[in-house]
C-alpha cells in the first residue's frame, strides 16, 4: 500500500511540475525579454495551463493517411514511458523513492537511449521530408551526446563507489560532488540539454528551418505528449543534476529533505529556461564538433584524472 | 520467478519470428528491439543486472538506433517483388527441416547435461569490472584493438576532402 502512495505521489509531483512548467517557462522568458507574458487567465495567468490543456484535449487528433499508422501512434508513448520510468529510481527524499536499484544510473542511461526511438520513429512514420530530416538530426545528435553523458557520470560513480542513486546521495554528506566533479557536471549538463533537445540544441525541431521537425505532423494529445515529454525531460535532467552533483535531498534540517530536492531541481529548471532565453542555436556541424572534439575528450580526461586521484588517495 | 522467465522467453521468441518474417523493414527492426529487451529481462532474472542494463544501453539503445537510421535513409519501406519470392516454401522448407533436426539434437543433449543454477546473489557491476580487468584482460584488449581498427577505418573514410559547392561553406 505504501508503494501505491509513493508512486501516485511521484507521478502527481512530476506531472504537475511538467504541466506547470509551460506557464513557468512563458512567464520567465517574458521576464528576461522585458515583457509580461500570459497574465490574463486566473491569478498571475496560472489558469493558462488549464486552458492550454483543455485546448489540447479537444483538438482534432489527426493521423495523416500517408503515415505509418502503428508506429506513428506508438512514438509519443515511448517518450513518456521512458522518461516516467526513470523517475522510479530518482530519490525524492530519504524514504521517498519507488525502488533503489544497484544499477540506478545504468537504468537511467538505458531509458534515455530508448527515448531516442520516440523521436526517430515519430519523424520517420510521419512520412514527411521535414520530419525525416528532424528525425535524422535527432538520432545523430542524441547518439553523440549519449556517449559522453554516460562517461561524464562515471566519475561520480567512482567517488560514490556505487551505481545506486541513494548511495550516491549519501556519499555526498561530506561534500557535494560538483566541486571535485566540476568537469563531469558541465559535460553532463550540456549532454542533458542535447538529450532533451532543448534550445540551444533544439536542432531536431528547429522551427525556423524544419517547421517543428519530427513532430510537425502530430496534433491533439499526441503532440501534447511530445510537448509534455519535453518538459518531463527537463525536469528529469534537473532532478538528476541535483541528485548526482548537488547532494539531492541533503540540506539544512530546518526544512524537510523533499523540499531541498524540489528546490534544487527547480533551480536547474530555471537555468534551462534562462539558456533558452539567452543563447542562439548553433549550426548542426558545430554541434557535432563540440560533441566529438571537445566534450568527449574532456569527459575521458575527467574519468582518467578522477581514477588516478582516487587510487593515489587510497 | 520461473513464470517471468517463460513469459520473457515467449516474448523474445515471438518477436524474433516477427522480426524475420515481417514485410516492413522498420517494423522488423522494432520487433528485434523488443526481442533484445526481452532478453535483457531474462538476464535480469538470472541475477545479472549489469549485463541486462548493458544489453539495453548498447544493443537496444545504440546499435539498433544505427540500424534504424540507415534503414530510414535507404527509404526501403515495403517489400519489393523480389523479396516476396524469398518467403516461398521452396526457399525455407529445407533449412527448416535441418534446423528442426538440430533442435531435436539440442533438446536431447540438454537433457543429459547438468544445468548450472543461476547465482543466488546478484552479480554487481564491480564484480563484472574486476573479472574483466583481471581474468579476461586479454579479451578486453583484443576487443579494444578491434575497435581501434574501426576508428581508424572511419577516420580514413571521413578524411577525404569535402567538395564544397558554395563559397560561404568553404573552410579556409
Amino acid at each position: 500500500m505504501k508503494y501505491v502512495f509513493i508512486i501516485a505521489g511521484i507521478l502527481l509531483i512530476v506531472l504537475s511540475i511538467a504541466a506547470g512548467l509551460i506557464w513557468v517557462e512563458r512567464r520567465l522568458l517574458s521576464v528576461w525579454q522585458d515583457r509580461l507574458g500570459p497574465n490574463r487567465v486566473g491569478p498571475f495567468g496560472l489558469g493558462q495551463v488549464v486552458a492550454d490543456t483543455i485546448k489540447l484535449f479537444f483538438k482534432e487528433d489527426w493521423v495523416p493517411p500517408f503515415s505509418d499508422r502503428p508506429v506513428f501512434v506508438l512514438a509519443p508513448g515511448i517518450l513518456m514511458i521512458t522518461i516516467l520510468l526513470t523517475f522510479a529510481v530518482v530519490p525524492f527524499g530519504p524514504d521517498f523513492y519507488v525502488f533503489d536499484s544497484n544499477i540506478g544510473i545504468l537504468f537511467f542511461l538505458g531509458n534515455s537511449s530508448l527515448g531516442v526511438y520516440s523521436i526517430v520513429l515519430g519523424g520517420w512514420a510521419s512520412n514527411n521530408k521535414y520530419s525525416l530530416i528532424g528525425a535524422m538530426r535527432a538520432s545523430a545528435q542524441m547518439l553523440t551526446y549519449e556517449v559522453f553523458m554516460g562517461l561524464s557520470l562515471m566519475g561520480v560513480v567512482m567517488m560514490a563507489d556505487s551505481f545506486s542513486f541513494c548511495k550516491i546521495v549519501e556519499a555526498q554528506k561530506g561534500g557535494w560532488f560538483f566541486i571535485p566533479q566540476f568537469i563531469g557536471f558541465i559535460v553532463f549538463f550540456i549532454a542533458g540539454i542535447a538529450e532533451t533537445h532543448r534550445l540551444p540544441f533544439d536542432i531536431p525541431e528547429a522551427e525556423g528551418e524544419l517547421i517543428a521537425g519530427y513532430h510537425s505532423e502530430y496534433s491533439g494529445m499526441k503532440f501534447g505528449m511530445f510537448f509534455v515529454g519535453e518538459y518531463l525531460g527537463i525536469t528529469l535532467i534537473s532532478a538528476l543534476v541535483s541528485t548526482l552533483f548537488f547532494g539531492g535531498w541533503l540540506g539544512p534540517s530546518f526544512l524537510p529533505p523533499v523540499f531541498w530536492f524540489l528546490f534544487k531541481t527547480f533551480f536547474f529548471i530555471c537555468v534551462f529556461i534562462l539558456l533558452r532565453a539567452s543563447l542562439p542555436r548553433p549550426r548542426y556541424d558545430q554541434l557535432m564538433e563540440l560533441g566529438w572534439k571537445i566534450l568527449l575528450p574532456l569527459s575521458l580526461l575527467n574519468l582518467l584524472v578522477t581514477g588516478a586521484i582516487l587510487i593515489f588517495l587510497k | 520467478m520461473d513464470m517471468f522467465f517463460y513469459i520473457a522467453a515467449l516474448v523474445a521468441i515471438i518477436s524474433t519470428v516477427m522480426a524475420i518474417s515481417g514485410r516492413n523493414a522498420i517494423h522488423s527492426l522494432l520487433y528485434l528491439i523488443l526481442s533484445l529487451l526481452a532478453i535483457s529481462v531474462i538476464f535480469y532474472l538470472l541475477n545479472a543486472p549489469f549485463i541486462a542494463a548493458l544489453e539495453v544501453i548498447i544493443y537496444a539503445g545504440a546499435i539498433m538506433v544505427l540500424f534504424i537510421f540507415v534503414t530510414m535513409m535507404l527509404n526501403i519501406g515495403l517489400e519489393r517483388e523480389a523479396e516476396k519470392k524469398w518467403l516461398e516454401p521452396r526457399m525455407w522448407i529445407v533449412p527448416t527441416i535441418l534446423a528442426a533436426v538440430l533442435l531435436v539434437n539440442l533438446i536431447f543433449a540438454l537433457k543429459n547435461v547438468q544445468t548450472i543454477p543461476p547465482d543466488k546473489e546478484a552479480i554487481l557491476p564491480k564484480q563484472v569490472g574486476i573479472s574483466l580487468f583481471t581474468t579476461y584482460l586479454l579479451g578486453v584488449e583484443i576487443a579494444a584493438i578491434l575497435l581501434m581498427a574501426g576508428v581508424i577505418g572511419a577516420y580514413h573514410l571521413g578524411s577525404q576532402k569535402k567538395k564544397v559547392k558554395h563559397r560561404f561553406l568553404e573552410i579556409k
